[in-house]
């Protein structure tokens, strides 16, 4: 029994695709993401009570339990994860969808006579496949489950060659015989290949390639639109594959990266190669009551938060340090780094979540000038974004993105855990020129010295 | 629906896709990132469709994984997309000025907006009700 006659069916989806393309465009701007995301999760119920309204259905009762199932995986999940894993929560999301479509595919191979069909069938297979472990293996590093830096072994070029070319192979035989059997090999070509293709990626790009990812899932949906002959898919999914590889080039290029060169930038070898000089050159380490003098008696402070930042939680501390500064008279802004944290946009959000208003965190374009005419800078858990190697230093895994001059202010204080190098695994130069002071601890700890240094002065 | 019909439509998709990204500034490059990989999710309504249609025990398991695959997908990319944005607001009302003091920044931090809370509470029996 069907309620809705496919006229219907076809304007609610309409309805649903409109939502989510005004989605999108919402989330263009700060002011309107919020409601923009909304407005995508309300064509989604749209579209799945359309579905179940409009096509002949049996299972119901075990559908329904699923959907139940899960939301109540991923509904928690997703409302306690701490802003600082959300991008591998992201990553993980993205994985099971891809994973779905290459299930969905899987199945409807058995329904088909038509090549063209088929092809699709094969497509999604191979693209969803890709995504799963793609997306599990940019989990891993995120988590740091695994190393972050790039995997590199001798025959990868050679067995991502050989993955191609049985995956070529089994889908031209799938195209022309329509044989499960064979649908489950593609699945693991694919399964195979998405590893193959994360691993030589360095932890600093895993995020780009997050997006790509995600990219893929959406053509890898679009296609299975196609093989299922539903609109909304295909709407869908090609929108996400189009704005995701604009996405993915606009994240690279805020790098300086380019999307070929993350992906088999490791395969050229050399650059995994890191700063060659040794690192037991002097520091200059202080204590917090002379960093608290420091800023204290500046006319202008620029703080430059970073991945520790977030890890210690110090992003409170940080604005009651701006506060505490302002009050003294002192002009304070946040030079946000693109990449800053683990995502481009990550760190604004962990600032915003501290209630920084909006108007103190300057892009980099912005207030990369005014380090020259900066008294102190004040780096806190950040340590590739400001790295100089990223301009001098020709074959560093950073060389070419493009950095916060932090170099160029008339002090530099560090705060850092210790003198292990940053994500990237490049030491960073800066720390031992003469105008820098570091100062050791956790990030939050020597946030709360220094504040409280501060306000004693 | 005819094949020609459904590549016009993906073409017209392709360049919608584009356009509604161009000129995103960085800070809102995740959000949007979480945002369309929440959209993708509704691979659901594919997986409804293959789980409805099935009749062998096996297949219809697999459909389920599917389901449940592409649900958490969907439900878990807007509700982590949502909790991304609730943290964007501007120096608007009802929220301390900087100037007021380390302290009222301190609170609002520590004791949780139940005006925020309540949305996101909301949002997702919403969402479940919504697809049962």
């Amino acid at each position: 029994m069907t309620l809705l006659d496919p006229l219907w069916t076809a304007l609610l989806y309409l309805a649903a695709a409109v939502c989510f393309i005004l989605a999108l465009k919402g989330l263009n701007s700060p002011r309107t993401a919020r409601r923009g995301n909304l407005v995508g999760a309300f064509g989604a119920v749209v579209a799945v009570v359309t579905v179940f309204l409009s096509v002949k259905m049996d299972n119901v009762p075990w559908i329904m339990g699923a959907i139940v199932v899960g939301s109540g995986i991923a509904a928690p999940v997703a409302r306690r994860v701490r802003m600082t894993q959300m991008p591998q929560l992201v990553a993980l999301f993205n994985g099971v969808g891809g994973g779905a479509a290459a299930l969905v595919a899987l199945l409807e191979l058995a329904h088909t006579e038509d090549p063209w069909v088929r092809l699709a069938i094969v497509f999604t297979l191979l693209v969803g496949a890709v995504s799963f472990s793609g997306s599990g293996v940019t989990f891993a590093k995120l988590q740091e489950l695994m190393t972050t830096r790039p995997v590199v072994f001798p025959g990868l070029p050679v067995a991502m060659a050989l993955a191609l070319l049985a995956g070529l192979a089994a889908a031209g035989a799938i195209v022309g015989t329509g044989s499960t059997g064979l649908a489950l090999l593609l699945l693991a070509v694919g399964l195979v290949a998405g590893v193959l293709l994360v691993l030589p990626v360095g932890g600093a790009d895993v995020p780009i390639v997050i997006s790509l990812l995600n990219a893929f899932t959406g053509l890898a949906v679009a296609a299975s639109g196609l093989v299922l002959g539903n609109v909304l898919l295909v709407v869908a999914g090609t929108l996400v594959g189009a704005s995701g590889t604009i996405l993915t080039r606009a994240m690279a290029a805020a790098m300086g990266r380019s999307v070929a060169g993350i992906l088999f930038g490791a395969f050229k070898g050399g650059s995994t190669a890191g700063s060659t000089t040794a690192s037991d050159r002097p520091v200059r380490s202080s204590s917090a009551e002379d960093v608290a003098v420091l800023l204290g008696y500046a006319q202008r402070v620029i703080i430059v938060p970073g991945y520790g930042l977030a890890v210690a939680q110090g992003q409170h501390t940080a604005a009651e340090l701006a506060e505490a500064l302002e009050e003294r008279g002192i002009r304070v802004d946040f030079a946000i780094h693109p990449v800053a944290g683990r995502m481009p946009g990550h760190m604004n959000v962990l600032l915003a979540e501290a209630n920084v208003p909006y108007e103190s965190l300057k892009e980099m374009s912005e207030i990369n000038s005014e380090f020259k005419t900066t008294d102190v800078a004040l780096v806190v858990g950040a340590n590739d974004v400001v790295n100089p190697a990223a301009k001098t230093t020709a074959g560093s895994p950073i060389y070419g993105m493009p950095i916060l001059e932090v170099g160029e202010a008339r002090q530099v204080v560090f705060l850092k855990r210790s003198m292990r190098p940053g994500f990237a695994g490049v030491e960073n130069d800066l720390l031992y020129e003469p105008q820098t002071t570091l100062l050791f601890g956790d990030a939050k700890d020597s946030l709360t010295q220094v504040l409280a240094a501060v306000k004693g002065l | 629906m005819e094949g020609i019909s459904l590549l016009t439509i993906t073409v017209l998709a392709v360049f919608v896709g584009f356009e509604v990204v161009s000129k995103v500034s960085s800070t809102l490059h995740t959000p949007l990132m979480s945002g369309a990989n929440a959209i993708h999710g509704i691979i659901l309504v594919g997986s409804i469709i293959v789980a409805g249609q099935a009749s062998e025990p096996l297949v219809l398991a697999v459909a389920l994984l599917a389901v449940v695959l592409a649900t958490a997908n969907l439900v878990g990319g807007f509700v982590v997309t949502d909790r991304m944005l609730e943290m964007f607001h501007g120096r608007g009302p009802g929220r301390g000025t900087r100037a007021a003091g380390a302290r009222a920044v301190d609170d609002a931090a520590v004791v949780p907006d139940p005006a925020e809370s309540a949305v996101v509470e909301a949002s997702n029996p919403a969402h479940e009700s919504g697809a049962r």
